[in-house]
């Protein structure tokens, strides 16, 4: 029981991790690299706030967010639209904005670097004991996960149950289609990518609260992202969210049950497992 | 654009020229320094390495520099980022040999790029004085390159250190013989694994959970559940900065409560007694310094005004010292040879922040191997060789 608990715990925090990036590489068509890179800064920001100002991640998101949005959609318009424009097909925009992206990183490390510093960074919040069926868990994890809750199913209830979210979905399937029935596509794939640069950034500011970050951090949370990401799926929330709880789970069992050093052949183990047997991911669409 | 382009080639040529005359012109000393900013180490670099290279720089220069031969020579720092990663290291090296021309090097940081560097240093001839090195070839390390010098202790002796720290505890009746050992499966982990489990069986300890973690695990509640089941008497982790931050966190939520605590590297940070406040109180870690120390307190003054930041209670001093010793020696060998100056960092001991250091072998033996957060500052409760070491005390259950 202790196990699934810590379990699906695990799974909240890297949807946390993943659902940013499913936003903006499978609706915005943007691989962007520099999500780790966002993520770490918001937990930088998270982190400046509450030290400086007191105030809470929880309230800090109210600031972040909106802030991560502004920041991602002029870099969206900015940067990323020139390269959509002169795209000739899908693989060369991926090319093009793995290389732009790749450069984003550099900045925003060299930025936090300057900011910041290199040294590691971790503060305490809400790192009281939370009991769940008799043994205890951090409610920081516990605050992260339900976060990560609200945050998937207001994402769902967008993206299913609205008329602009299946705008966003049409344009994740064929953008070309969806412009030929009057959906402006750059205008929904620079508000999808602000977005899941928004959820980036909640994603790293909820993670503050308990784990240790440093300013070259970033490219360990795109890696996990990315693995999420591709296992569930490439554009599909649900998807994310699923592969999220799955690894969550598949991790903690093997490090209780078998051994906490295979941990992360695991978890490469499981991701090559869904590459052979379904290599769309567990809710992608089969290439045509 | 022809035109555009060669006046700025006659700009940059001019700018080169000038600097060069610059620095011909002053008697300085230039000496180059090559570790991470960037990459998985920098956030280790950036509280024990960096702060430290300022301080002595700034140090020095306030002084008038360092007296070679007659001469006042200030020094000039030259610093690079090698991105933790050897290979970027080792062009760093060469960059500062060939390029910069530097008289002398800092050490790089962390065992492992000491040792991918160490190679290329000898090349060059430049004393190597590495002070964030510990691992347990440093006896043939030192063999092999006579250049190299070894500050930081062994593997070896941090773990044993352990062993001799809760065999206090054990004999005071603050713990039983029940201990959870974890370590971080990397090269350090394993050494010190491989040196501690024996070192604690053969005091009599039971060793009743053992496990180990990939690098740069931060989810470790699975491993505090595990050792927890065990009821052990002390814990024990073999942990790197992230990890060991994420294991008091876990320890702490899941109320593992043994009377020995111990965590690895990122233990003596002052991050970490931040991080924690009352509830550092007790744990133990790699390192330690001797509170009652006129040179450490000045020391730790000092680099809280120059650098802003507190020094780590383990390598920041012996980084400093390293660097102490390379201006001692320059000073002595009254010479930018650099072999004359190697010799005379083998011919007499030196007096330092971390007290006298004597390299005769090229190893430092006298080191602090573990230390305890005891009322704010991480004490020194067990050492190699080292006089003035306080007694452990039990660790409080956790708040």
């Amino acid at each position: 029981m202790e196990t699934i608990v810590t379990g699906v715990l695990l799974g909240g925090t890297y949807a946390l991790v993943a659902l940013g990036l499913t936003l903006q590489y499978g609706v915005a068509r943007i691989m962007n690299l520099a999500n780790g890179e966002t993520f770490v800064a918001a937990c930088f920001i998270a982190f400046w706030l509450f030290a400086s100002y007191q105030l809470s991640p929880l309230y800090g998101l109210f600031v972040i967010a909106p802030a991560a949005f502004v920041i991602n959609w002029t870099i969206y318009v900015v940067l990323l639209r020139p390269l959509v424009a002169r795209a000739k097909n899908p693989g060369m925009l991926e090319v093009d904005s793995i290389l732009a992206t790749f450069g984003l990183l550099f900045l925003f490390q060299g930025l936090m670097l300057r900011g910041f510093g290199g040294a590691y960074t971790s503060y305490a919040y809400l790192s009281d004991r939370f009991e769940i069926f008799g043994a205890f868990y951090g409610l920081n994890r516990v605050v992260a996960f339900a976060a990560a809750v609200v945050i998937a199913l207001a994402l769902y209830v967008f993206l299913f149950w609205t008329r602009y979210g299946t705008a966003v979905r049409a344009v994740a399937v064929s953008p070309g289609a969806a412009n030929l029935v009057g959906i402006d596509v750059s205008r929904a794939a620079a508000l999808t990518f602000a977005l899941g640069g928004a959820l980036t950034a909640c994603g790293g500011t909820l993670l503050s609260t308990f784990y240790t970050f440093n300013a070259s951090m970033g490219v360990v949370f795109t890696m996990k992202a990315l693995i999420i990401v591709i296992m569930g799926g490439v554009g599909d929330v649900r998807g994310a969210v699923v592969a999220a709880l799955i690894l969550g789970i598949a991790e903690t069992s093997v490090a209780r049950l078998v051994d906490p050093g295979l941990t992360l052949a695991a978890t490469y183990g499981l991701f090559i497992f869904v590459l052979l047997v379904r290599p769309q991911g567990f809710f992608g669409r089969r290439q045509a | 654009m022809l035109k555009r382009t060669s006046w700025t080639l006659a700009a940059s040529v001019a700018a080169l020229l000038m600097a060069g005359g610059l620095a011909a012109a002053q008697d300085t000393l230039k000496i180059g320094a090559s570790a991470p900013k960037t990459g998985p180490l920098a956030g280790g670099a950036a509280v024990t390495h960096w702060p430290n290279v300022k301080l002595w720089v700034q140090e020095v220069n306030n002084r008038g520099g360092l007296k070679v031969g007659g001469k006042q020579m200030k020094v000039e720092l030259i610093e690079y980022d090698d991105k933790t990663s050897g290979e970027e290291a080792v062009k760093n090296i060469q960059r500062l040999a060939t390029v910069d021309n530097v008289d002398f090097i800092v050490t790089p940081y962390s065992t492992g790029i000491n040792v991918a560097t160490a190679p290329l240093i000898a090349r060059y001839g430049y004393p190597h004085i590495t002070t964030s090195a510990a691992t347990d070839s440093v006896a043939e390390f030192a063999k092999r390159w006579p250049n190299s010098f070894w500050l930081l202790g062994t593997s070896k002796q941090l773990a044993e250190g352990v062993a001799q720290a809760l065999t206090k505890l054990q004999a005071s009746g603050a713990i039983g013989k029940r201990v959870a050992l974890v370590n971080v499966a990397d090269a350090f982990g394993l050494e010190l694994l491989n040196a501690g489990k024996p070192a604690l069986q053969k005091a009599g300890f039971e060793i009743v959970y053992e496990g180990s973690y990939p690098l740069g695990t931060q989810d470790l509640s699975p491993i505090i559940s595990a050792a927890k089941a065990a009821k052990p008497d002390a814990f024990v982790a073999f942990s790197y900065p992230l990890d060991t931050m994420a294991l008091t966190d876990q320890a702490q939520v899941q109320k593992l409560d043994v009377g020995a605590f111990y965590v690895g590297v990122g233990t003596a940070f002052p991050g970490y007694a931040a991080r924690f406040k009352d509830n550092a109180n007790g744990v133990m870690g790699v390192g330690g310094i001797d509170p009652e120390s006129k040179d450490i307190q000045e020391y730790r003054k000092k680099h809280k005004e120059v650098t802003g930041a507190d020094a780590d209670s383990w390598a920041s001093a012996t980084t400093y010292a390293g660097l102490e010793i390379l201006g001692q020696a320059i000073e002595r060998a009254g010479t930018k040879d650099k072999a004359a100056v190697i010799a005379e960092i083998k011919k007499a001991p030196f007096k330092t922040v971390i007290g006298e250091v004597n390299l005769a072998d090229n190893i430092n033996h006298k080191v602090w191997t573990v230390g305890q957060w005891q009322s704010g500052s991480f004490n020194g409760v067990a050492s190699a060789d080292l006089p003035g070491a306080k007694a452990p005390v039990k660790k409080e259950a956790w708040k």
